[in-house]
């Protein structure tokens, strides 16, 4: 046992919305309820679904699911026996119409997303999520960007708006422990004590669950991962996994760590396209600090236009391009295919 | 020569770069400057730049339209003031170029439709947002060519480019783009997103313009149309740059420009600050030309009780 048993943390499922990235989109309806009613039955407590992009995110930009974001909510909300199902907004991308209607579907629960040092882009789209009664969290995403006391600047907006929980989102798995320890705590210095801190891993740099382990330490008391590690890039913090270190650690998750281990090897593993793993282009992101959205956008690109995936990752590294801009991906590739003389100018 | 004589309403980013564009036009005079914050930089600007202000809102300014004989407004407040800005200013024979997204009055793109507003003599023509000027004279260019299903654009902005009014409210800016991109592009479903990016330096205002054309896009005359409507645009923004594209997928058009500005306020990452500027004095210009060759004339708009 460990200084942390006894601490109480509250668990949120992703492979059914990161994870859409890792599956292009593609996650059937009936698949999808059936990996959430096999999450609620063990005990997860929240359980976030949808299009990889959150509300608003069928588009060319993202792509467009095999379903609406309202046929996914239903479709597992109707059948959970515990969990909350819970959404991803991201304001320029998702409106408050969305909002409301992900809410008329059975959605109680919503992460309201900016990149990290835009937290008053959100105020609308957060006091309508407490509102409508919601769980509302301002997620800071690639919160590796910015300092410890920025990052608690922006949380402490999100808190004014209505936010009961604020997360640090390592979107890009850059973060190492100290990073994390560093951000949390301050967090936890300027936040009202009834607001919760939560923790958004990517496993880009194989750290996911030390990382969520001393955000604990630090004062989190929600974190985010997904069962087989089913996300964008590298994959989220595999929760079968971290929920064995916390029994070991005594850090209660109130989750059955077997029931958990078992949705992993039958049903999660076998719906990969591709083994969601630390591979050189995941690792590149992690590396470099890249959005993990980009890494399927960017192979994809090198196929089309001949520049490596991994050239593309870190120029857009450079370039310090950040969540939402994946069209800069094709014009990236396209600008280095001509300067590599790979393409010729259409003008 | 004679000028229209105008009055800028908002003080912020928006407002004092249209300062600058309106002192260089052949037609047109900055004379009024209205702003609600006495402290407020803009104002301080404007007063040092020649400019009556006033730190009273609009009724600051009724009393002294028509002694300074003012005949175009330009209101970059915020859309929940401008439709009673824009009644009170119309009342007495104004015409107003509206910055917000209100969009009360009907949608203007310059080189897509502004001479039917101004042979219409519309009292309030709406400019819909800088993504909006940015992105739909390229769906148009599509769409005058060959039917197109759907139109997305996305629009990354710097985030030192982006005042607290759109930030606050970044879901009428999404409405009203997407609306526009129909109404006005000519695509029969529209969608807008925005990206606001911290880096620094800056990174240059970038919008991305996907159309799903009907059937197998005509590649030679849709990449001639687009040329041909980005020099249109350069006409009032130099700075509007064709990055790469038009790249063909399918039936996926994909346009990537860049909208570098003058640098008149702001620096020249916020091309979007100049674009929406710049189209809104076009648009004036076109209005003024007409005003002053005696084409049209402004009236007074009753009060419907």
């Amino acid at each position: 046992m460990s200084d942390l048993s006894g601490r109480k943390v509250i668990l949120h499922d992703m492979c059914l919305r990161d994870g859409m990235h890792a599956k292009r989109e593609q996650i059937p309806v009936e698949q999808m309820v059936k990996v959430a009613t096999a999450l609620d039955d063990a005990g997860m407590p929240y359980i976030q679904v949808t299009h990889g992009a959150g509300l608003g995110g069928n588009s060319l930009q993202h792509g467009f699911a095999l379903a609406s974001n309202e046929e996914y909510i239903e479709a597992v909300a109707s059948r959970m026996k515990q969990a909350v199902v819970s959404v991803l907004l991201l304001p320029g991308l998702g409106t408050m119409k969305e909002l409301r209607s992900a809410y008329d579907s059975g959605a109680r629960s919503v992460h309201v997303a900016t990149h990290c040092t835009e937290a008053d882009t959100s105020p609308q789209h957060i006091a309508c999520a407490r509102e409508l009664g919601m769980d509302t969290t301002g997620f800071l995403m690639m919160s590796h960007l910015s300092d410890a006391a920025s990052l608690a600047q922006e949380a402490k907006k999100m808190e004014s708006y209505g936010a009961n929980t604020v997360y640090i989102t390592d979107s890009a798995g850059f973060m190492l422990p100290e990073d994390v320890t560093q951000r949390i705590t301050a967090l936890r210095d300027i936040l009202k004590p009834e607001t919760e801190i939560g923790f958004h891993g990517h496993h880009n740099m194989g750290l996911g669950i030390s990382n969520s382990i001393a955000a604990i330490a630090a004062g989190a008391s929600r974190i985010d991962g997904s069962v087989a590690g089913l996300g964008a890039g590298a994959g989220n913090t595999p929760l079968e996994v971290f929920i064995a270190v916390c029994e070991r650690m005594g850090i209660e998750t109130g989750v059955d760590l077997f029931k958990t281990m078992d949705i992993a090897d039958e049903i999660i593993f076998p719906m990969m396209d591709h083994i969601v793993r630390v591979d050189k282009d995941s690792l590149t992101l992690g590396y470099a600090g890249v959005y993990s959205t980009f890494l399927l956008h960017a192979k994809r690109a090198a196929e089309r236009f001949g520049v490596p995936a991994r050239d593309i990752l870190v120029e857009l590294g450079r370039k310090k391009m950040i969540g939402g801009q994946e069209d800069m991906i094709q014009d990236t590739a396209m600008t280095m295919a001509k300067q590599r003389g790979l393409l010729k100018q259409s003008f | 020569m004679k000028k229209i004589r105008c009055a800028l309403i908002g003080s912020g980013n928006i407002g004092t770069d249209l300062i600058y564009k309106i002192q260089r036009s052949e037609f047109l005079e900055p004379v009024w400057m209205v702003g609600i914050d006495p402290e407020s930089e803009g104002l301080t600007r404007a007063a040092a730049m020649g400019l009556k202000t006033t730190h009273e809102g609009i009724d600051g300014l009724l009393p002294h339209v028509l002694e300074d004989g003012i005949q175009i407004a330009f209101d970059a407040t915020s859309a929940y003031v401008h439709a009673e800005n824009s009644r009170k200013l119309n009342e007495l024979g104004v015409m107003m170029i509206d910055l917000t997204p209100a969009a009360i009055g009907p949608l203007c793109v310059p080189p897509v439709n502004l001479k039917q507003h101004a042979e219409k003599v519309e009292m309030n023509v709406n400019m819909i947002s800088c993504a909006g000027q940015a992105t739909i004279p390229i769906v148009s260019a599509v769409s005058r060519i060959q039917g197109v299903e759907y139109a997305e654009i996305i629009a990354s902005l710097s985030s030192k480019s982006i005042g607290p009014g759109t930030r606050a409210n970044l879901d009428e800016f999404t409405y009203t783009t997407s609306n526009a991109i129909e109404v006005v592009g000519g695509a029969k479903k529209g969608k807008a997103l925005a990206i606001i990016n911290p880096a620094e330096p800056p990174m240059i205002m970038r919008n991305t313009i996907y159309c799903l054309t009907e059937g197998e896009p005509d590649e030679e005359k849709i990449t001639a149309s687009v040329l041909a409507m980005i020099k249109e645009v350069q006409k009032y923004v130099p700075g509007y740059k064709l990055v790469n594209g038009p790249s063909f997928e399918g039936n996926k058009v994909a346009v990537f420009m860049e909208v570098e500005g003058l640098g008149d306020y702001l620096p020249k990452y916020a091309g979007n600050l100049d674009i929406m500027t710049a189209a809104a004095t076009r648009t004036a210009e076109m209005f003024a030309e007409e005003i002053l060759a005696g084409k049209i004339q402004l009236n007074p708009v009753e009060v419907a009780s």
